[in-house]
């Protein structure tokens, strides 16, 4: 099981892309941080989610 | 081009009135911090003026864009300003409220390859743009490459939504978030004064925690 902002999802096994484009989020808006740690885009396809992995997706909206 | 003009406190003194205020020990937290705000419009040029009344030692003002008239419902800026390139016109203005102000000013665009230099002694970084795409490309970029800096960055804060729903909340150890996460000028269709100075308030305050190492929000 993957925590996204605190939902649980089935997720272990899953790239983090696939995740992010399966819960709708926009990649070119967001910032993944992983168990603490900034995910750097460039590892968005590669990364391999984990059972116990905590994913915070932060979500930007135009405005400022 | 900024000496202090005649009448105007000396440094002594403005520096007197402010540790007064706040302190020997917030006053040299926030006398040698470093922070730089990029984009200013109305996040940016608000937090500015925060910071610079705070006693903020040195602001790094950086916007690629010139004042225009239709910045003028909700930025600090003035109808003379008109056409200035941003960063020359905050700074004036700064500096007519805390003439011993450190400022660095680009009028440059903020990509992945220049932000490392260009931010690389800024303590804290304050994500101030209008558009999502680039929000989410400083935070990415100074996250991944600059370890040393905290970033205070905004989402959700257009319309007239209810001001109670403007808020900081923290992810991970080095970015804080403001705003309502939701409301986006292109379904709100404006911003107002209010409620971008909200938020940018939230942001200015966040600033000023972390410097006074208050990390939790």
């Amino acid at each position: 099981m993957v925590t996204v902002n605190g939902q649980p999802q089935n997720a272990a096994g899953q790239s983090l892309a696939h995740l992010l484009e399966e819960l709708g989020f926009s990649a070119g808006r967001i910032a993944v941080e992983r168990n603490g740690e900034i995910v750097p885009k460039a590892q968005y396809d590669a990364l391999l989610l984990e059972d116990g992995d905590t994913l915070e997706v932060v979500r930007f909206v135009g405005g400022g | 081009m900024w000496a202090a003009a005649e009448g105007l406190p000396t440094r002594e003194e403005w520096d007197a009135a402010l540790l007064e205020r706040i302190g020997p020990a917030l006053w040299e937290r926030f006398q040698r911090a470093t922070v730089a705000v990029c984009g200013l419009g109305g996040l940016g040029s608000h937090i500015a003026v925060s910071l610079a009344r705070a006693g903020v030692g040195t602001l790094l003002l950086l916007d690629f864009d010139k004042v225009d008239l239709s910045n003028l419902n909700r930025q600090q800026y003035k109808a003379s300003q008109i056409g200035w390139e941003k960063p020359l016109a905050l700074a004036e203005n700064l500096k007519e409220i805390n003439p011993y102000l450190g400022l660095e000013c680009h009028t440059l665009r903020l990509t992945p390859e220049n932000i490392p230099s260009l931010l690389q002694k800024a303590d804290v970084i304050c994500e101030a743009f209008d558009k999502a795409e680039e929000k989410a490309m400083l935070v990415n970029t100074v996250l991944e490459q600059l370890p040393q800096a905290t970033v205070v960055a905004a989402s959700g804060m257009a319309g007239l939504g209810t001001g109670n729903s403007i808020r900081t909340w923290k992810v991970g150890k080095r970015l804080y978030l403001c705003g309502d996460g939701k409301s986006d000028v292109k379904d709100a269709g404006s911003l107002f004064a209010p409620r971008v100075m909200l938020c940018a308030a939230h942001q200015a305050l966040a600033v000023l925690r972390v410097l006074a190492g208050e990390p939790d929000v």
